[in-house]
């Protein structure tokens, strides 16, 4: 191992830009020695920046170093130049499993075998964190508006195109009105972002609506989404307000957690 | 603008911080008499006040709350306010965003069952 270093040093100072750095930095890496490692990493970075594998190598350098985070920022580089890099997609793989995020592993792990299926220590890898995930308990879906009153009858959080996310609304009947009413939030939200710019009233931030039969609250807890609360006359428009404002900041946190 | 209907938008253009008034036909959005600051659009209020509250109405109904009655749409730099008369006419109020929205709410009320 000595005589490779010695040889691949020798051959790297008559010719500076070979690529023997690429090996020598592999097994400077596998002696222990990460100095040397990540000296030699830098300098074919330095001559060869537009060169995958020599990313690849510091990131794996730096993972020996602990530097997890900066080594992901490496790999993500990597994937800029080279999309199916495999090193780059099983080490991705790798910092994701060991942080808990079994998807996104999955999802790295899966690639770097399409990029190479015969390459056994990848393929072992994606069925042992596939094995892990199997074996993990199925997350129970959680319900967004749990322990609000009426969060059965009178809450429901639609997107912008008008499609219900979470709770649902009933009527007095007793039918489930949930997607009509999703189907026209989209619209009534429309026509009020059209009259507030038009009328110069500035952005809207909430509508209330008063009804023979009840009383609605509308209001937007993201960018994305609209949240309306509904209910009966017996609940003044003020404590809808509030009750709405709640509805929001757990609306706001569940959708927080749906994301990727 | 009759002296019936001046009389009724007045009690709310008196209300302080309310930049106008004005009577509209609910279906097609016509004014009936109106009670304006200078530069707010009266044809534009009316017109998509009508529209506005075609679509409030139609998530009201569809969510069994029965048919409009009062609408506040609240934005950063304004509110518009609205009741719904039997008679299928709006009574509107357009607002600084700070005003006293009970207050209104009171007049407009008032002002619908006048021309109702």
């Amino acid at each position: 191992m000595a005589d490779d270093v010695r040889s691949m040093t020798a051959e790297l100072v008559r010719d500076p830009t070979s690529l023997v750095f690429l090996r020598l930095g592999e097994v400077l890496r596998a002696e222990g020695q990460a100095d040397a490692a990540r000296k030699v990493a830098l300098t074919g970075l330095e001559r060869n920046p537009n060169l995958a594998d020599a990313h690849d190598l510091y990131a794996r350098i730096l993972v020996d170093a602990s530097e997890l985070d900066h080594a992901q920022r490496v790999w993500e580089s990597v994937l800029q130049i080279d999309p199916r890099h495999q090193g780059a997609h099983k080490g991705l793989g790798f910092l994701h499993y060991s942080r808990g995020d079994l998807d996104t592993a999955l999802d790295h792990l899966e690639l770097a075998v399409a990029a190479d299926p015969t390459n056994q220590n990848v393929v072992q890898a994606l069925q042992a964190v596939r094995n892990v995930a199997d074996s993990l308990p199925a997350e129970e879906p959680v319900d967004a508006f749990a322990g609000f009153e009426g969060q059965d009858r009178g809450i429901l959080l639609v997107d912008s195109q008008g499609r219900a996310l979470a709770g649902r609304v009933v009527t007095g009947e007793g039918h489930d009105g949930t997607d009509a009413v999703a189907a026209h939030l989209a619209g009534v939200t429309q026509e009020m972002v059209r009259t507030a710019r038009m009328l110069k009233l500035g952005d809207w931030q909430w509508l209330v609506v008063e009804g023979t039969d009840g009383n609605a609250h509308l209001t937007a807890p993201s960018a994305d989404s609209l949240l309306f609360v509904v209910r009966g006359r017996d609940v003044p428009p003020g404590r809808l307000a509030l009750l709405a404002d709640h509805a929001g900041d757990a609306a706001r946190t569940w959708l927080a957690a749906q994301r990727p | 603008m009759s002296d019936r209907f001046k009389g009724i938008l007045d009690a709310i253009t008196r209300v302080r911080g309310v930049r106008g008034a004005m009577i509209v036909v609910w279906q097609d959005g016509l004014i009936v008499s109106d009670s304006l600051m200078e530069g707010v659009r009266g044809n534009a209020v009316a017109a998509l006040t009508s529209s506005v509250t075609k679509y409030a109405e139609k998530v009201m109904l569809a969510s069994g709350m029965g048919r409009l009655q009062f609408l506040h749409l609240q934005a950063s730099n304004g509110v518009l306010l609205v009741v719904a008369t039997r008679s299928e006419i709006l009574v509107v109020a357009i607002a600084e965003p700070s005003v006293n929205v009970g207050l209104v709410r009171l007049e407009l009320i008032r002002a619908a069952e006048a021309v109702k």
